[in-house]
């Protein structure tokens, strides 16, 4: 419709009095024509897909318990002696943030449960990311046109432990408080200006009297508002990229096959809101978390065993616990002009939650590099048409979860009857170990998997149904798969190792010899996709099946 | 007194004057001081308790702590440590020990309460130790405040600040204390037993130790305000109740929503 002619029409009138409002709205706003944008939006439907929808709706209730919290949270440091209903605290001396949180769980009116809303919507929203981040990652989806989005989410997942860590620490008690003196311990590790850092951050020595009202103000300010603007962006960049989708017949990268938001997706979508508040819900109602009551006041000399930091900085505080004081005589500790430099705390601490960190936002790049793949993917790889991807992936898992194992090493010992010590000196030896043997673990079964794929779509589904031939030889039926099922089996690419290539001087440099050794790694092992041949060759007798397996491409 | 006083020059006088003034304090801090009540407790127990006990104690213990609870390579001597500790070790099963390892575990009682009672006894008269704390100690009617700050203090570093237990080196653990009795809670403080160190009298008082019972009583009966404890174990079984039960649920409901098309 042009311009031209909708100054000339203005024919369409109303019948009703809402009619008549709502266009004189809409005529001003263009209401209807984002609406008829944005209810044409297309989305795949897919259990996989939902979990960012999951974390987007653990923020909208983070968003509304905390508000509720903060009517009644005091973030001050100062001394009071407690005087609220809880009689096993009756009269200690604690902080008025402890006593505040004290009063919210046990003399507001709903307010425990709504603490409890708040604490588990926090867990839920920071595993809802990560396995967001997992299923986008496995499936590929950070290709382009949607690698900056991945380091969108990348940042998110930062800023959910920073939002998390800070509102671990606002009660002030006794197991938030030594929450903090790790962080100051690790703060404190940093050469030279590790001490400047935490004197500043604590306004002094630790604790002071500060803390707590700083961490208040990233936590209902700074870090929410970053968070709330990063969602805008990643949602925005969503609208323009659309929505990925699985393989399958019909489905390429020019198209999205699935329901418009409106109506259908819409109602899903609300109706999955509603679903999970209701999930949390039922978890606060029924499930205590994070008892401050049992833990009492912060006070810097007592330090309760199975002290843990909520499971999202559960992998740094392993990290911690992994890492040796001494090896054998080699001491990881040493004061260099006066400056002590421990490097048993700043390794652990830092150097594993960097490298994941790096490696997660570097690697679009890194896999494009590597496989000079500079199209547009809107299809998804199943994780096992991509072996190399898939197995990094999974060892990147094991490693991090190796760590995060080691932050409940106590509780391993206990549960499991076993001795600490050795809980210790096997995630030690898994630290290294782990991720070998998942990579390796994760390849094989890729690879076996696309050959059970293959061996599908050239033989079809095995019935269970053995037949008895008149001559004597008993063979199991076959039954062949149809269109739909054998698209998915056979229609993906499998990219080939990229040899080195001259550059425009017809030289091969260092870096491109490297790349195509990386490139060689990537993709030497591959079970080739059935090809319409060796389909059509499936599809005689047995015989010749036999003989289209002998054809099987693999490159080694 | 004339003696006394022409020898006050002599050259071992000071030393004399020294060893009676060292003689006087102590004996006076003995006199005292409850820090190292060497109660001799067989006056609680009779001449046949003890009798008894000893008959028991050779058939049951001596294999490990040896005859006269004089100790061999794999058990200590028993010599001193009082009734406390055998009314501990035996009344809550520990005692006899199923194997030998890092630590005892709770197992249920061996003996009876009367059989108990005489190895204790017969324990008791080897020599003088912590005595079996008496009723009005174990009453819960401390103040509860003041026993969760000595718990937090003294307590919660192996024993969790909820009470839940907590890990050891080498197989070792602080278990929890729930469904442990205040007597034993008290003999516990009082002998040390396992890997737990002695917090003796001077350390945290008679009515510190109640206030502690009284405390852990206390929170015990409280239960859960928040709905169940998942273990009272902090945040690693929240962590795991959160990605097993949460995110569990959720994804059969994605799974659900998402059927009708896939």
């Amino acid at each position: 419709m042009s311009a031209a002619s909708t100054a000339e029409a203005p024919a369409y009138v109303a019948n009703t009095k809402v009619g008549r409002i709502t266009d004189f709205v809409d005529e001003r706003v263009g209401g209807s024509g984002i609406l008829r944008e944005f209810g044409r939006k297309v989305f795949p439907d897919h259990w996989s897909f939902m979990f960012g929808e999951v974390a987007l709706y653990s923020f909208v209730i983070l968003l509304m318990s905390g508000t509720f919290l903060t009517f009644f949270f005091d973030p001050s440091m100062a001394e009071t002696h407690y005087n609220g209903s809880y009689t096993p605290l009756k009269n200690v001396e604690m902080s008025v943030a402890f006593s505040s949180s004290l009063d919210i769980s046990f003399d507001v009116r709903g307010g425990l449960f709504m603490r409890q809303v708040h604490h588990w919507a926090a867990l839920l929203f920071v595993a809802s990311l990560g396995v967001h981040m997992l299923r986008v990652f496995f499936t590929g989806a950070f290709r382009k046109p949607r690698e900056m989005n991945w380091v969108v989410g990348g940042v998110l997942l930062i800023l959910a432990m920073a939002e998390g860590f800070t509102g671990y620490s606002l009660p002030d008690d006794l197991l938030s408080g030594n929450g903090l003196r790790i962080i100051d311990g690790v703060i404190k590790s940093i050469p030279v200006i590790g001490t400047y850092i935490s004197f500043f951050l604590f306004g002094g020595e630790f604790p002071g009297t500060l803390i707590i009202s700083r961490l208040y103000t990233l936590h209902i300010l700074l870090v929410p508002a970053l968070i709330l603007l990063m969602i805008v962006l990643h949602l925005f960049m969503v609208v323009v990229h659309k929505h990925t989708q699985y393989p399958g017949p019909g489905r390429n990268d020019g198209n999205v096959v699935g329901y418009p938001l409106g109506p259908v997706y819409a109602a899903k979508a609300g109706g999955f809101f509603f679903i999970v508040f209701g999930v949390i819900a039922l978890m606060a109602g029924f499930f205590t978390i994070n008892p401050i009551w049992n833990y009492g006041p912060y006070d810097p000399s007592p330090v309760s065993a199975g002290t843990q930091p909520d499971w999202y900085i559960g992998f740094v505080d392993g990290a911690l616990r992994l890492m040796p004081g001494v090896i054998g005589d080699f001491h990881f500790e040493y004061v260099i002009f006066g400056h002590v430099l421990t490097l048993n705390v700043l390794l652990p601490a830092l150097v594993p939650a960097g490298i994941i960190f790096t490696v997660l936002f570097m690697y679009p790049w890194i896999e494009r590099w590597i496989t000079k793949d500079n199209r547009e993917h809107h299809v998804l790889d199943r994780p096992r048409n991509a072996p190399t991807r898939t197995a990094i992936g999974v060892a990147g898992f094991t490693w991090y979860c190796v760590m995060w194992a080691a932050a409940g090493s106590d509780l391993i010992a206990t549960h499991f009857h076993v001795a600490l010590n050795d809980v210790t000196y096997w995630l030690r030896a898994l630290f290294f170990l782990g991720p070998i043997i998942a990579f390796v673990v994760t390849k094989r079964v890729a690879l076996a998997l696309q050959r059970k794929d293959r061996e599908i779509a050239l033989h079809g589904r095995e019935t269970g149904r053995i037949v008895r031939l008149p001559h004597g030889e008993f063979i199991e039926v076959h039954a062949p798969l149809d269109e739909y099922k054998r698209y998915k089996l056979v229609g993906f690419e499998s990219p080939v190792p990229l040899p080195a290539v001259p550059n425009e001087h017809g030289v091969v440099t260092r870096k491109e010899n490297r790349r195509a050794k990386l490139s060689q790694w990537f993709f030497e092992d591959r079970v080739a996709p059935a090809t319409p041949a060796e389909l059509e060759a499936g599809h005689g007798h047995h015989e010749a099946v036999e003989a289209g397996e002998a054809q099987k491409t693999l490159s080694h | 007194m004339k003696a006394l006083s022409q020898k006050r020059r002599h050259p071992l006088a000071a030393i004399a004057l020294l060893l009676m003034g060292l003689l006087l304090t102590g004996g006076l801090y003995a006199v005292a001081t409850t820090v190292n009540e060497a109660k001799a407790t067989t006056a609680d127990f009779s001449a046949s308790d003890t009798e008894e006990g000893g008959k028991l104690f050779a058939a049951n213990c001596a294999t490990c702590h040896g005859m006269g609870a004089s100790g061999t390579k794999d058990g200590p001597s028993l010599v001193g440590v009082g009734a406390a500790a055998v009314d501990f070790q035996v009344g809550t099963g520990r005692m006899p020990m199923q194997m030998n390892g890092p630590q005892a575990y709770e197992k249920p009682a061996q003996f009876n309460d009367e059989q108990t009672r005489q190895l204790a006894a017969y324990v008791a008269s080897l020599g003088p130790g912590p005595s079996i704390p008496a009723g009005e100690l174990l009453d819960e009617k401390g103040n509860a405040a003041e026993g969760g700050e000595l718990f937090r203090v003294n307590c919660a570093m192996c024993h969790n600040a909820a009470a839940a237990g907590g890990a050891l080196t080498r197989g070792k653990f602080a278990p929890a204390l729930t469904d442990v009795s205040g007597k034993h809670i008290y003999e516990a403080m009082v002998s040390g037993p396992q890997n737990m160190p002695v917090f003796n009298d001077a350390n945290i008082s008679p009515e510190g130790k109640r206030d502690i019972i009284t405390f852990l009583k206390q929170i015990e009966a409280n239960g859960s305000p928040g709905g169940a404890d998942l273990g009272a174990i902090g945040p690693v079984s929240e962590g795991l109740f959160v990605w097993i039960a949460g995110l569990g649920v959720i994804i059969a409901f994605t799974i659900w929503l998402t059927s009708r098309t896939s």
